[in-house]
């Protein structure tokens, strides 16, 4: 299909083709950014937990007068939650995966690592790290589902008590999650191997990983380089207020829920209740990452938008200079042009207008990144997004242009004798 | 001239239907969507104390160690004071009105029998509070300088936490229990709700709740009361008392300076506060970075306005300009298809500047009538807003000036982008048109 003559004619309109392809090209630029941002916080959204989340249910219980010896209490609710019909397993916690919320300690692998530490005043060196820490009762790991890989599940005798003002008792056995290990203990397997927390290494006295989790998410997303760094301590939890965390089958969830809230009520009548007091895992975890799905929401549907916006104006324009054309497109076919070669005409007239739009996009795509990067401190935009979005933009044109370009095919040679 | 050219317009718009509705529809999605966000962002940008905002500044300190490194868990300790900095600073009274303060969630447990206790967000804070934010008494008196330095157990309630404790009874005098404690009432003010909550710590919602009582702050540290807030450590030990030492920062502080002068003098006072401190091996960082911020600076710097919803700012605006583009290149298609028309104008004795009156007021039309329905996508787009659970979100709503805004802003933007098209048109060389017809 010779391409001159297609030029030669759109010279004739220049500036409503500039416009085209200026227009096609923005969109290319907005939508191939755009899309890169939703596949990232889709990524976000999907960050395991580490918990079996179907079924799991987190009950908080804060009350009017503070008990200073709380513990005693919270195990005995958790027994009562055990025995309540549906309940698989229940647990007392100090506080779960991506809640919002996370205790976050310095922990060393030894005491070389720590010295590194202490010369290099942070902990982002080999051998340390500052993972989320979690503390839970007997029962724990079953009733947050955790997924063990190696190792095993805490003894009934490596419970301790943990201290008022969320300070850990003294646990001698720890849980971590195998981001956590691989860290720590880069080339060697990580049961069996110890770590200091602060004080322990000036006493000597370090907890030793008798079990490694797949995954155990922190209460708090940041860094990317620090997520799912966490460890589980048996050490039950004697703070102001309490956590629990309870099992069911997923289809006995709702009921078993309400049901524990109501114990907890009894057994507490000054327990102060809030619509956050009594939440399914899965809530939860929604309620955690709200901002970044109404991001998504806002990005899919501006870049929908954008691109029904360019394609009515490509349809549209289109449309009109069929009209316009329709006394030249009648002599084509008077001389022997078949209905196809018109429709191919202006599918390849179409094709490189927006073609040339979707190039200049791919460019434009690589400075909006930029900026975005500058501003906004958004990652460097991958190179596969571009052709993407100029192939994408390609097709879109064309189906836009389908309907205009087959009436154009359907004018009649008899146009062509006409005056008007 | 204006009534036939809309009649033109009109009868030229309904021609051509499809073509209208299609700039009709892209006018009003992309006017839609940018003033849902422009709304978001002037409820998020707006001036809490309007009048009073340009005499209120905020000392910023950076008390932290020179090799301090952040682990980027936590808040910037910097944000807040430590004891002895604010105490500092409130002594050496430099400025016309200060105070010092953080923020406080006590059980405020009703006298009455039947109501139910409930949890309620307060202030410890010095006695110049009131005055510096210009609160207004209803009942009673801010306590005194004298009840500062005694810790006294004084309370000043809101006007709503005062109805809903004793009734229309008056307060002044009675006993409250907030927390452990009893606090007699000295004064009740009127009920303030800064939108955003300016004073307040980084970590608290800027858009919802208020303070319910104020307490003194040498009372809240004598009784040891939680503060609810962002507290940071650093360095080593603090000992048996960290909130008095100097390695802790939990404190806000707010001053009120009327003159620029009294501005700069107040700014050089921090600088010299920070020079010594540096000198007695406290302070790590240069005496430069203590920083005196205006209220809408700190804000500013605060990030007031989340980076998510700028983006999603740009995006809308974005959007909205390849509206705009649309239109201009569907605009001159239009016109210019209507050469016959325009040259028959002119062969009767149009001018070029009614033809591009002309087609300026037909793209006024379509303007107005994308408004509407702009109007339309920005109810629904706000009222998507409204159902996040972010703080601002139930502020986002449509005032007058907003909806009058809107109709103008697509009018203006509709009519510049018709002026390239009708430029175009009235140049349409009529003899060459003519012949044709």
């Amino acid at each position: 299909m010779p391409v001159h003559p297609m030029i030669a004619s759109l010279r004739r309109h220049r500036l409503t083709t500039c416009l085209l392809v200026l227009q096609v090209a923005v969109t290319c630029a907005v939508v191939a950014n755009a899309a890169f941002l939703i596949v990232q916080r889709v990524h976000r959204v999907d960050v395991p937990s580490g918990l079996a989340e179907s079924g799991l249910s987190i009950l908080t219980l804060h009350r009017l007068h503070a008990d200073p010896h709380p513990l005693g209490q919270y195990l005995a609710d958790v027994d009562a939650l055990r025995g309540l019909a549906g309940v698989q397993a229940a647990a007392l916690v100090d506080g779960v995966p991506l809640s919002n919320g996370e205790s976050a300690y310095g922990i060393c692998a030894g005491a070389e690592a720590f010295q590194r530490a202490r010369a290099a005043r942070t902990m982002q060196v080999p051998g340390c790290a500052q993972p989320a820490v979690y503390s839970g009762g007997p029962g724990v790991v079953r009733a947050l589902g955790l997924d063990l890989v190696a190792g095993r599940d805490f003894r009934n005798d490596e419970y301790v008590p943990g201290k008022a003002n969320f300070a850990l008792g003294d646990a001698d056995a720890v849980i971590i999650s195998r981001a956590l290990a691989q860290r720590l203990y880069p080339d060697k397997p990580a049961v069996g191997q110890m770590l200091y927390m602060g004080a322990d290494l000036h006493s000597g006295h370090g907890k030793r990983v008798v079990g490694v989790v797949a995954h155990l998410q922190r209460g708090m997303l940041r860094k990317a380089s620090d997520y799912d760094q966490a460890m589980l301590v048996p050490s039950e939890p004697a703070n102001g207020w309490a956590v629990y965390a309870v099992r069911s089958r997923p289809q006995d969830q709702a009921r078993v829920l309400a049901a524990a809230s109501k114990l907890l009520d009894a057994r507490h009548p000054d327990r102060l209740g809030s619509d956050r007091s009594a939440r399914t895992y899965a809530q939860m975890r929604a309620d955690y990452f709200s901002r970044d799905t109404t991001m998504i929401g806002l990005l899919t549907a501006s870049a929908l938008g954008l691109l029904f916006v360019t394609a009515l104006g490509i349809g549209g324009l289109a449309s009109f200079w069929v009209q316009q054309r329709r006394r030249s497109i009648g002599i084509r076919r008077a001389v022997g042009a078949s209905r196809n070669q018109i429709l191919r005409y202006f599918m390849a007239e179409n094709l490189l207008i927006v073609g040339t739009g979707a190039v200049l996009g791919a460019g434009l795509a690589v400075l909006l990144n930029l900026l975005l990067m500058r501003h906004y401190e958004l990652p460097r935009l991958p190179g596969a997004y571009l052709p993407l979005g100029a192939v994408a933009l390609c097709v879109l044109g064309q189906l836009a242009v389908m309907a205009p370009a087959r009436r154009a095919a359907a004018v009649p040679p008899v146009v062509a004798t006409r005056s008007g | 001239m204006f009534r036939y050219y809309m009649q033109l317009a009109v009868h030229s718009l309904w021609r051509h239907r499809t073509m209208t509705g299609l700039m009709v529809l892209a006018i009003g999605l992309g006017i839609g969507a940018s003033m849902t966000m422009l709304t978001v962002l002037r409820v998020m940008g707006a001036d809490p104390m309007p009048g009073r905002s340009g005499h209120l500044y905020r000392p910023y300190l950076d008390p932290l160690p020179a090799d301090y490194k952040g682990s980027g868990l936590g808040p910037d300790p910097s944000i807040n004071l430590t004891w002895p900095d604010a105490m500092a600073l409130l002594h050496a009274d430099k400025a016309a009105q200060q105070a010092a303060m953080a923020g406080t969630s006590l059980l405020v447990t009703p006298a009455r029998a039947g109501m139910r206790s409930r949890e309620e967000q307060g202030r410890m804070t010095t006695h110049g509070f009131f005055d510096l934010f210009g609160l207004r008494f209803v009942q009673g008196a801010p306590w005194s300088a004298n009840d500062d330095a005694q810790a006294a157990q004084v309370a000043v309630l809101s006007q709503s936490l005062a109805r809903r404790l004793y009734g229309g009874a008056d307060p002044v005098g009675r006993t409250v229990r907030l927390g452990e404690h009893d606090f007699r009432v000295v004064g009740v003010i009127q009920d303030w709700a800064p939108r955003p909550m300016f004073y307040v710590d980084a970590a608290a919602q800027r858009f919802r709740g208020a303070d319910a009582f104020f307490v003194p702050l040498s009372a809240g540290m004598a009784l040891d009361l939680d503060v609810d807030g962002n507290v940071s450590s650093w360095g080593s030990g603090s000992g048996s008392d960290p909130r008095h030492s100097g390695n802790e920062s939990w404190l806000q502080f707010w001053v009120r300076l009327d003159t620029p002068a009294q501005a700069d003098a107040y700014r050089r006072f921090l600088h010299n506060y920070a020079a010594e401190q540096k000198a007695a091996g406290r302070f790590g960082r240069p005496p430069s970075r203590a920083h005196l911020y205006s209220l809408m600076g700190w804000l500013a710097a605060r990030d007031i306005v989340p980076g998510d919803v700028r983006l999603q700012t740009l995006l809308a605006l974005a959007f909205f300009g390849v509206c705009l583009l649309n239109i201009v290149a569907l605009l001159l298609a239009k016109y210019l298809r209507r050469s016959a028309e325009i040259s028959v104008r002119r062969a009767l004795g149009a001018r070029r500047r009614d033809i591009f009156a002309q087609f300026c007021a037909e793209s006024a039309l379509i303007g107005a009538t994308g408004g509407l329905l702009g109007l339309a996508v920005a109810g629904f787009g706000l009222w998507s807003v409204r159902q996040r659970p972010d703080d601002y979100a139930h502020l986002a709503r449509m005032d007058l000036p907003m909806l009058l805004a809107t109709l103008a802003a697509a009018i203006a933007a509709s009519v510049l982008a018709g002026v390239l098209p009708a430029w175009r048109a009235s140049h349409v060389a009529p003899a060459l048109q003519l012949k044709s017809l």
